[in-house]
């Protein structure tokens, strides 16, 4: 690229750099440079509550748990679109897969803020690998993952260049793609879960069960399928001129559809959730306090939005949907919040709970800055929510 | 295990390189793995403890730690209820004792050595190992700093440094373990002054614990902790109150850590192996149905295009017909008006030739 394309790209002239979200993002940066900089001239206990009893705080529980879980948009919408034949659907491919490339890969680098050795993150694979670790699966998976996002998204990127030789190369693999991210996703979605199945003397009760893994594969297809609605509204309130005429039409029908879809999986969930209280017979722990909570989890932020969208999408009521898929995730941010740290070390004194040290909050809000510039950068730029005129008819 | 490779490992051993024996991973098979056999360990008799802090002092020593803050004389730090951190291998911790109020009762904590321990099982580099000595051991080289270990151990003990940036290490209690292969005792066993540590065989420990439960029932729970919490640990401990009431958890269960996830780990090749048919197949079936589809489609749109063939070739046809017919009828009708008009003419020419 030549230097005044660039330049075109990143200062476009016509435009003035001192906008509102400019000047935002631009703070936002700032500080997680600062941070940054403490964090990797500090330790972690420069910008972190982190101790020996909560090993793991927000950036596990948030950018890593309910991070992966809300990137699942990317395996449910492709498997949706390419192998169960929901073609009409197509549209909504190309954001959901870059959505979830960019959350996965904002995963890994947030990674990088948290463990203690960064640069031997690749050790588990390639140097020493402890098989026996769930967390090793889920390592691996995030990491082929992370991979196979990338040549499903990197599609755009080579139409956006150009390239289109290795671009047609690439886009005859989607159908492998698709079904090797439907496979690794069912592993490392529920062995983020089973990660605690270790620990069944930390979790409390209401939240341990042998069950996690199920709980956390199945939370994610809606958690998946909740984040593209969400996003998808968003989209469509900023980045509308950006659509296309097949987008645009699609995505009535795909909402529609998802809502469906969320709706019926979250019953399932909510009967299987039931299921888990009752094999280990944990009905007497709803009446104490983290039963409550456990209950305010359950049915203000599952069977809420799962009546929400059964009755959003029978009406075609677009406004409820769109409210239903906000409280869905949020909801599978508090359950993943729930399980890392709120129930975990329940039975601590509430002086010994962990509470995020301003520099977490910070960092995470850095990452997030960080994927929705990416996210705006790359669909102003790139064919997302319109097809490249030179590859039309090639779907 | 081989005897080449046992004798390998001996070899290595006898060169002072073997910490690791521990190798063979347990966790993710279905047989039952009872605990290396001749597996060493500390018993804790918590009824003979007089909470002196020498095992603190003594093992800051002979493993180098930072002195602290407060010297191991000052017993007034035993007010407060501590646990093992980055430069603390071994706490001990005061509680009330329910049975003799006046005499308050001491623990010690550290490491327990699990036979399986979750540590070990959790790690994802293999950093920890249960050697067959019977101590855990951890190596720093490989460790990544995930603290996925701290998460899993049931008894909260591995610690981290925080504070470093480029080397933080995970750290805990070794049971002394170069000190082992030296032949000397742990440290806080050999300063222990009132014998509330005995250091030996696994098996012999119980035995010995036995032994005094046997002889001072009232003294003593009947309950070896240790003996099968998580599976087992090489550190075990004798109470005369409930564990519960000494800080130690009684609702571990005897299920090893490793066990716990092994019917995780056991699914995966089940998913690798199932999922790619099971998609394929659902590809296949939303393709035929397209195919199908689409063949229905194109016969219905051949079928549509011959019948409105056959429809403009009738309407044609009869457009041609009609539009013949009427040509006929108008050449009929202008042969009929010439003729009319030529007879019409002849008459007036006769009349004229009459005139
Ligand atoms: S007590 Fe904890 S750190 Fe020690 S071996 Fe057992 S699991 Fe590992
Ligand atoms: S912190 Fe180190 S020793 Fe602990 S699980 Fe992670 S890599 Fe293994
Ligand atoms: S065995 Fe060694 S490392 Fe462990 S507490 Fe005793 S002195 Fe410290």
């Amino acid at each position: 690229m030549s230097e005044t394309a660039v330049k075109k790209i990143f200062f476009r002239p016509d435009r003035s750099l001192l906008t509102p979200f400019n000047i935002t993002v631009g703070i936002i940066m700032f500080i997680g440079l600062i941070l940054t900089i403490m964090r990797f001239t500090g330790g972690l206990s420069a910008v972190t509550n982190l101790d020996d009893n909560y090993p793991w705080g927000l950036w596990i529980g948030f950018d890593l748990m309910a991070g992966v879980a809300l990137a699942a948009g990317g395996y449910t919408t492709s498997a949706a679109c390419y192998l169960f034949g929901m073609k009409r659907y197509h549209s909504a491919v190309r954001p959901a897969i870059l959505t979830a490339f960019l959350g996965y890969a904002l995963v890994v680098f947030s990674l990088h803020y948290d463990v203690g050795r960064p640069w031997r993150l690749p050790y588990p694979i390639f140097y020493s690998p402890g098989t026996t670790s769930l967390l090793f699966e889920v390592g691996l998976c995030v990491a082929l993952y992370l991979t196979v996002l990338f040549l499903e998204y990197s599609t755009a990127a080579l139409e956006w260049l150009g390239l289109k030789k290795l671009r047609n190369i690439i886009y005859k693999l989607t159908l492998v793609l698709t079904i090797f991210g439907v496979i690794l996703s069912t592993l490392h979605q529920s062995s983020l879960g089973a990660l605690f199945i270790i620990a069944p003397s930390k979790l409390h009760p209401l939240w341990y069960t042998q069950y996690l893994a199920v709980y956390f594969f199945i939370s994610s297809m809606f958690a998946g399928l909740s984040m593209v609605i969400f996003e998808g509204s968003l989209s469509h309130k900023y980045f509308h001129d950006k659509m296309d005429e097949t987008y645009l039409k699609e995505h009535d029908g795909l909402v529609l559809g998802f809502a469906k879809g969320a709706s019926f999986i979250m019953a399932g969930y909510i009967v299987i959730k039931i299921i888990g209280i009752a094999m280990d017979n944990n009905w007497h722990l709803l009446g104490t306090g983290f039963g409550i909570w456990f209950l305010v989890e359950l049915l203000g932020f599952v069977a809420l939005p799962c009546f929400l969208y059964a009755v959003g999408s029978r009406d075609k009521n677009f406004s409820l949907i769109k409210k239903a898929s906000l409280i869905t995730v949020l909801g599978i941010v508090l359950n993943r919040l729930n399980v890392s740290l709120i129930a975990f070390n329940w039975y601590l004194p509430l002086k010994d709970k962990y509470i995020p040290h301003l520099g977490e909050i910070g960092l995470t809000i850095f990452m997030i800055t960080i994927g929705i510039v990416a996210f705006k950068f790359i669909v102003t730029h790139m064919p997302i929510f319109y097809e490249h005129p030179d590859y039309k008819d090639s779907h | 295990m081989s005897v080449s490779r046992r004798k390998f490992l001996a070899w290595m051993g006898g060169a002072g390189l073997s910490t690791a024996f521990g190798t063979k991973a347990y966790a993710a098979s279905n047989k039952q793995f009872k605990g290396y056999p001749d597996t060493m360990g500390v018993l804790h008799d918590t009824t003979l403890c007089v909470g002196c802090r020498s095992c603190e002092d003594a093992c800051n020593k002979v493993n180098n730690l930072p002195q602290p803050e407060k010297p191991f004389k000052e017993l007034s730090v035993l007010d407060k209820t501590r646990r093992t951190d980055s430069k603390t291998f071994t706490v001990v911790n005061k509680y009330d004792n329910s049975k003799e109020p006046k005499n308050p009762v001491f623990r010690k904590i550290q490491c327990n050595h699990c036979l399986e321990p979750a540590c070990a099982s959790a790690c994802f580099v293999n950093a920890f190992k249960k050697t067959k000595e019977g101590a855990v051991v951890y190596d720093a080289s490989v460790c990544v700093g995930c603290r996925y270990c701290m998460v899993a151990c049931p008894f909260n003990i591995p610690a981290y440094e925080y504070d470093k940036v480029l080397d933080p290490k995970v750290v805990k209690c070794t049971m002394c373990h170069p000190r082992l292969l030296e032949g000397k005792l742990p440290g806080c066993v050999e300063a222990c002054p009132v014998e509330a540590l005995t250091f030996g065989k696994r098996e012999d420990l119980l035995k010995i614990a036995r032994e005094r439960i046997r002889k001072y029932p009232e003294k003593y729970v009947n309950h070896i902790y240790g003996e099968n919490e998580m599976g087992g640990t090489s550190w075990l401990y004798l109470t005369g109150v409930a564990p519960e009431e000494i800080g130690m958890r009684e609702d571990l269960g005897i299920t090893p850590a490793p066990n716990l996830t092994s019917g995780a780990l056991a699914v995966v090749p089940m998913v690798a192996g199932l999922w790619p048919v099971f998609l394929t197949g659902a590809y296949a079936i939303s393709k035929r149905k397209e195919k199908i589809a689409a063949e229905e489609q194109a016969e219905a749109v051949s079928k549509a295009v011959a019948e409105t063939n056959t429809a403009a070739e009738e309407k044609l046809a009869k457009a041609l017909e009609k539009a013949a017919k009427e040509k006929e009828a108008a050449i009929q009708k202008e042969v009929k008006k010439a003729l009319e008009e030529a007879a019409a003419k002849a008459q007036e020419e006769d009349k004229e030739e009459d005139a």
